[in-house]
This record gives structure tokens, C-alpha cells and sequence, in this order.
């Protein structure tokens, strides 16, 4: 997918002056907040479990290498293939080579968020397969031709009204007005594409060395359907979603429902081991499962190696604000929001990415919130850091930052210059005790006055022992 | 022996509200401790440290340390600046374990002003009064990183007079994020209006908050709106200091 981050700025006036996106993305954040907030309240282990989520993700990312063998023995054994994708390239090579060998059509995908970052749509459309999204979310935005706006909720930015409208276009009147017919009309076309799909694609929310298993957790059923249904199952699945044992899988799936989507589970975690054996009722003819590194690697050892605990749950943009007020797509690429603004720059470079570590105030309920206690504030202040070792900070910034740190440096000095600040400003107030404009200073009095100060500093007034 | 208490006085609170300076000295006098307010002492470092110079943070950061080791403890009223010097600080010379050690020692005696009051110093109540309803804003770095919400509703609480009246999403960022609200105005505008419908709801004709940076954003947002809700530090209530029209509000007389 190309990355837009550059343009994060003119998407974020667009997207405030959008009164449709307000309402969307409120309505359902407010719905995953509040459905958090109560089942955490409920849960009296849940601090604990988030220990415990964090700790195992380490031990994991200690030993990648051996969990990661572990697993491609377990799915060989059950008869299943596992590939190596370097990086996106790679991935959509692999997938493209297993479609052309069993000679595909159609493909039908579960909701898989790797798919998106290594572009595998376009790749897969540009050699004439018929691609067809099943999760309804990834169903409608196929339909917009729009990227995912937020990773467990792709379509959250749409109101019901953009949907029937798009329903309408694609499938042919008549205009269908509540979610209930909607979602009748979306299953009645999709149900029939499974059963004609030759290929299956869908994510792995975990994958496991233990057995060898890829295991998705979705709310539709249509993961259970995609990759049943088809003749070839391929799993896409990043190198660090991999958990030791079947015990692991349900610490997380204690945790995973229940930060982002707000529901004690989903509806349906179902569990793929290899392909179909002799004697079972239904299943695929092959399972494939491509690792993709894309990036991964080089951040285990690193500073960044915390990001690569994710388990794509959702709860950090759920409860980041400006993600609730500029929405998904600002972002530019694949991931949105806190996780989007540490993983996007890792993997698509710092130079086409520099808004993104800045857009934010810092104000670390993302990192309350995340079942794996990714320290995402601190991660993002990293990435300023190694933008400014990049040389990539404004060149204003870096000459205002040198002053001040040589005033700051010097307390006598600074004493003197808040002592000329204090007068300075206070001589622009006629009284109000407020400044309407400021000589270089729009960007803070563009919508907001300045309170004046009252004119002398603290430190002169309390050397001077006095009361203002 | 009272504990001497090395006061910080935060950059905004020295340039442009030296009355919650004084406000905190009263507090803390009230509480049994001596003030001194130490002149070789600047800025915490978290304009630099937020901008990813983390080599001009570990020179601010040495130099307040430097100034302020000798104290018994270190006091500002900021929850953000003191958490800086709590948190980061120890973070900051990771790699340097003389410093190190010296940025745990200042860290473990570092306190926040409000939470100082109750938590170190056992302060439950205070002699104060202060008529109208205010609402109380959280202020995220107090809020996550140090733990501050019971104890200014705590002490609030005692203030006659005083009636509080919480608005929802408190634990909502205002939108300030320090250059954050220079560097993407459009974004921190938005989210100081939903704060401020939150506000609004609530009827309260006055805001009380502990960090200045929120306030000043806030406050001026409020004033450019037309609002005529009136805003102060808490400690300005707490001490009995909250006058005038507050922070934005005309001065009275035309000043000083
Ligand atoms: S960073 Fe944490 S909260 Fe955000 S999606 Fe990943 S696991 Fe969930």
C-alpha cells in the first residue's frame, strides 16, 4: 500500500471539517471504551494477566528462533507447508506462486492486517484473480476502494447511511435502511463466493509452536468459512505472533476481546492445524502459512523491540483522542493510531513518516490500556529522538531548541530573560489579562488567547520577598 | 526538625502565574516545612526531552539535580514537570550509573505539590474558602504517571464553600501536549472544545487544575469562545489565593 503519511496534516483538516466521520467514529469508540471499562472492572486478575501477557511476549521474542522452528516442524508434520517472506515482495511472490500453481480464480479473504501491509490486494488483482473480502468491515471498504481506517474495525469511519449507499451500487437497489438488512444482504452475496473460492486467505491472531496451529478470532464466522471452504488455505501471519504453548493462546484470548472490541470473547476463535487428513468431513486440500519478517527482525534487540509484543488488539486507538478526532486514514498506511505511529515509521522509514511520532500530546492512556504494556509514549518520544539523529527535525526547532537550552543552561541569564518575557508580553495587554494576537505566535493565538502574565517573574518577586 | 523543602518554580508558573509560586510556599509552610527557593535552578528539560534531545535533557537535568540534591525533598506545582524529574530522569543516564544514582535519589525525593501535601506531609483538610462550584481537570502526566485524582478532591473537599462538580471523560487529554499545541493547532483546538463541552455540562463557573500548561491552553480557549468560567491553579484555592478574575481574566484596577 503506498504510504501517505506526508500528508498527514492536510488529511487532518480535511478530517475535522468531516461532521459524517465525527459521528462514526464516535459512536463506536464510545462503544468499545465503556464495553472495556466494564468488563476490566469486572475482572479483578486483569492487571495481573497483562504481567503475564507482557512477560511471555519477551520470552518469546527472546527465543523467536527456536519457537519459530518449533512451529514450521509442527506444521510439516501435520502436513502443512511454511514459508519465509523477507519482506512484502517476498510475500506477495509466495502467495501469487501458490494461486498460479493450483491454477485459482477466486479468492476469498478473512480480515488479515499483514495482507494489507504487503499489498497483497493489488498484487492479486493486477494477475486477473478475483479477490473478495469476507469480513464485513473489509467487505465495505473493498467496495469504497478505501484502505482499513482503524485494524479490528476497518470500516469504523463509515456511517450506515455511506453503507446502504454503497450496498445499493454494488449489489442493485433497493436501499436497505437498518443494520440488520444490511448485514442480511452482505451474507447473501458473500455466501455464495466461498463456496466457489479456490484459494482462502486470512490472518493468524496467534500461531502456535506447541501444534502447529494458526488460530483467528473474528465476530463473523467468515474466517471459519473462508478458510474451510476453499481448496487452499493460506495463513499471512508477522514472525512475532507466534505463542509457545495452547495454554498461552488462552491468557490472551483473556485479554484480547476484552481491551479492544469491549466483549468478555469473540463470537468464534477457531483453530487450523495442517490441511485436511483422510476421513475428516471438510477442510482444505493445502495449508500454507507465509512468516513475514517485512521490518520485524531489526527491531528485536533494539530499542523498539517492545512493538513487536502487539497483539493488534485495537485498545490503544480506541482511547487515543486524536485518533478519535482525525480518524484512520491520516495516518496514511496500514496501522493507524499509537501502534501505527511507532510501527509505520519502523517500517516504511522516518522520512516519509515524520508527522506521525509528533501527533501526539503525550498523554499515555494508550499505554494504560494495552494488554501487553507496550510503553507506546515512550516509544514515540524514541522515534523524535532518532529523527533528530536522522536530521530530520525541523531546522527551526533545532535552532530554537539550541537557544533556549543555552539560556537554560545559564541561570542568571534565564532569570533575566523571563524577567523581559514577563514585562514584554505584559506591556502587549490592555487590561483584559489576555492577548488576542500574538507578533510570532499564530499558531498558539490562532484559536486561543494567551493569558498575560502578571508582569514580574516569581523568582524576582520572591527574591524580593514581596506578595504581587 | 521541619523538612526543608527545595521548591521548583516550573517555567510557566515563573513567567506567567507567580501567585500559585506563592500559593505552594504557603501550603507547604502551613504543612510544617521550610521553603527555600533555590536561584541556580531553570527548566526541568521536558520541552528538550519531548523533542527527542535527550542530550539537552541530561544537561538541564544534571543542573537540577546539582541544585536541588541537598533538600530534604523537592516540591513543584506541576504534575507534569514532576514527573519529568520522576520519571524520566532515572531513564535518562540508563547508561551512566554515577548519574544514575544521583537521578534516583532526587527521584525518590520529588513530589508533585498537591500529592505532597496529602500523601507526605498527611494533610487532609485545609483553611480555605472559596464560593462557587468548580470542576476539577486531570491533567494526564499527574493522572498516569504520578497517581494524582483522589488527592486534590480530597483537599477540595475541605474548602468552604466549595461545591465540585465532575465532568465526564476526565480521563480525556485537554489537548495541550505542550508544542503539541503549537505544532498541530488544529488538532489541539478540537480537543480543547470536547473538554470544554465536557466542562460546560457541568454548570461549574469555575476550572481548577494542577498543571499550568493545560490551564493557560484551557483559558484561553475559554476567553477567545467568550466563556465567563473563571480559572485557577488549585493550589490558588487551596491557599486561599484564588482572587481576581484568575488566569486570562482582567486584572483588576489595571494591574499592579
Ligand atoms: S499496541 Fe497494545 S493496545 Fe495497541 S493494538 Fe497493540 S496490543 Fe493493542
Amino acid at each position: 500500500m503506498k504510504v501517505s503519511s506526508p500528508q498527514f496534516k492536510a488529511k487532518v483538516v480535511t478530517a475535522l471539517a468531516d461532521p459524517h466521520l465525527r459521528d462514526a467514529l464516535g459512536q463506536s469508540r464510545k462503544g468499545f471504551v465503556n464495553g472495556r471499562g466494564a468488563l476490566v472492572a469486572d475482572l479483578p486478575e486483569f492487571e495481573q494477566l497483562r504481567d503475564q501477557a507482557r512477560d511471555v511476549k519477551n520470552h518469546v521474542l527472546a527465543n523467536l528462533d527456536h519457537y519459530l522452528e518449533r512451529f514450521e516442524a509442527k506444521v510439516t508434520a501435520a502436513g502443512g507447508q511454511v514459508h519465509w517472506a523477507a519482506d512484502a515482495e517476498d510475500a506477495r511472490q509466495i502467495i501469487l506462486g501458490i494461486c498460479r500453481r493450483v491454477g485459482a480464480k477466486t479468492i476469498t479473504k478473512g480480515k488479515s492486517m499483514v495482507s494489507e501491509e504487503v499489498g497483497l490486494n493489488e498484487a492479486l488483482e493486477a494477475e486477473g484473480y478475483q479477490v473478495i473480502e469476507t469480513d464485513l468491515g473489509e467487505y465495505i471498504i473493498q467496495l469504497a476502494d478505501e484502505p482499513p481506517s482503524h485494524i479490528i474495525a476497518p470500516a469504523i469511519h463509515k456511517t450506515r447511511a455511506q453503507v446502504a449507499e454503497l450496498f445499493e451500487a454494488a449489489h442493485g437497489g433497493p436501499r436497505k435502511t437498518t443494520v440488520g438488512e444490511l448485514v442480511t444482504e452482505a451474507r447473501l452475496v458473500l455466501r455464495d463466493k466461498y463456496f466457489r473460492a479456490d484459494v482462502g486467505i486470512t490472518g493468524g491472531n496467534y500461531l502456535v509452536a506447541e501444534t502447529g496451529s494458526s488460530v483467528i478470532v473474528t465476530n463473523e464466522g467468515n474466517g471459519d468459512l473462508t478458510q474451510t471452504l476453499a481448496r487452499v488455505h493460506i495463513v499471512t501471519s508477522g514472525i512475532e505472533r507466534i505463542v509457545p504453548s495452547l495454554e498461552d493462546v488462552s491468557l490472551f484470548q483473556r485479554l484480547l476481546a476484552r481491551s479492544g472490541t469491549g466483549q468478555e470473547t469473540e463470537t468464534y476463535t477457531t483453530f487450523s492445524t495442517g490441511p485436511r487428513r483422510p476421513g475428516d468431513p471438510d477442510g482444505p486440500e493445502e495449508y500454507h502459512v507465509v512468516l513475514v519478517d517485512n521490518g520485524r527482525s531489526k527491531m528485536l534487540g533494539g530499542k523498539f523491540q517492545d512493538m513487536l509484543r502487539c497483539i493488534r488488539c485495537g485498545a490503544c486507538m480506541n482511547h487515543c483522542p486524536v485518533y478519535g478526532a482525525v480518524g484512520g486514514h491520516a495516518y496514511g498506511w496500514v496501522y493507524p493510531g499509537p501502534m501505527g505511529s511507532v510501527l509505520t515509521p519502523l517500517f516504511v522509514g522516518l522520512d516519509s513518516t515524520y508527522d506521525l511520532p509528533n501527533a501526539c500530546t503525550l498523554n499515555g492512556r494508550c499505554q494504560t490500556v494495552c494488554p501487553v504494556r507496550i510503553p507506546l509514549p515512550e516509544l514515540l518520544r524514541e522515534l523524535r529522538h532518532a529523527q533528530r539523529q536522522a536530521g530530520l527535525r525541523p531546522a527551526a526547532e533545532t535552532r530554537a531548541l539550541k537557544a533556549w537550552r543555552f539560556v537554560a543552561e545559564r541561570p542568571r541569564l534565564y532569570r533575566a530573560a523571563n524577567r523581559l518575557a514577563a514585562r514584554a508580553l505584559k506591556a502587549l495587554d490592555s487590561g483584559s489579562g489576555r492577548l488576542t494576537s500574538l507578533p510570532f505566535g499564530q499558531a498558539w493565538s490562532g484559536l486561543r488567547d494567551l493569558p498575560a502574565p502578571e508582569g514580574r517573574t516569581f523568582l524576582e518577586l520572591w527574591q524580593a520577598r514581596k506578595r504581587p | 526538625m521541619p523538612p526543608r523543602v527545595g521548591l521548583f518554580a516550573t517555567c510557566l508558573m515563573n513567567l506567567f502565574r507567580p501567585n500559585v509560586g506563592f500559593a505552594a510556599v504557603k501550603l507547604l509552610e502551613t504543612a510544617g516545612c521550610t521553603v527555600e527557593v533555590p536561584l541556580d535552578q531553570t527548566c526541568c528539560g521536558q520541552p528538550a526531552y519531548n523533542s527527542g534531545d535527550f542530550e539537552a535533557t541530561r544537561a538541564l537535568a544534571k543542573q537540577l539535580i546539582e541544585a536541588f540534591e541537598g533538600f530534604d525533598y523537592v516540591v513543584g506545582p506541576s504534575g507534569s514537570c514532576m514527573a519529568t524529574i520522576r520519571k524520566d530522569y532515572p531513564r535518562l543516564f540508563a547508561d551512566d550509573p554515577a548519574w544514575r544514582a544521583r537521578a534516583e535519589a532526587l527521584a525518590a525525593k520529588s513530589f508533585e505539590l498537591i500529592s505532597f501535601l496529602t500523601d507526605v506531609r498527611g494533610v487532609s483538610s485545609v483553611d480555605a474558602s472559596y464560593a462557587g462550584t468548580v470542576s476539577y481537570l486531570d491533567s494526564c502526566s499527574g493522572l498516569r504517571e504520578l497517581g494524582i485524582k483522589a488527592q486534590p478532591r480530597l483537599l477540595l473537599g475541605s474548602v468552604d464553600g466549595l461545591a465540585l462538580a465532575e465532568m465526564a471523560d476526565t480521563e480525556v487529554c485537554c489537548g495541550f501536549g505542550g508544542s503539541f499545541c503549537v505544532k498541530y493547532p488544529e488538532i489541539s483546538g478540537r480537543l480543547a472544545d470536547d473538554k470544554l463541552a465536557r466542562l460546560t455540562e457541568t454548570g461549574a463557573g469555575t476550572l481548577l487544575g494542577g498543571d499550568l500548561g493545560c490551564l493557560l491552553h484551557l483559558a484561553g480557549r475559554m476567553k477567545r469562545c467568550g466563556s465567563p468560567v473563571k480559572v485557577f491553579h488549585t493550589a490558588e484555592v487551596l491557599a486561599g489565593l484564588a482572587e481576581g478574575s484568575g488566569i486570562g481574566g482582567a486584572v483588576e484596577g489595571g494591574g499592579q
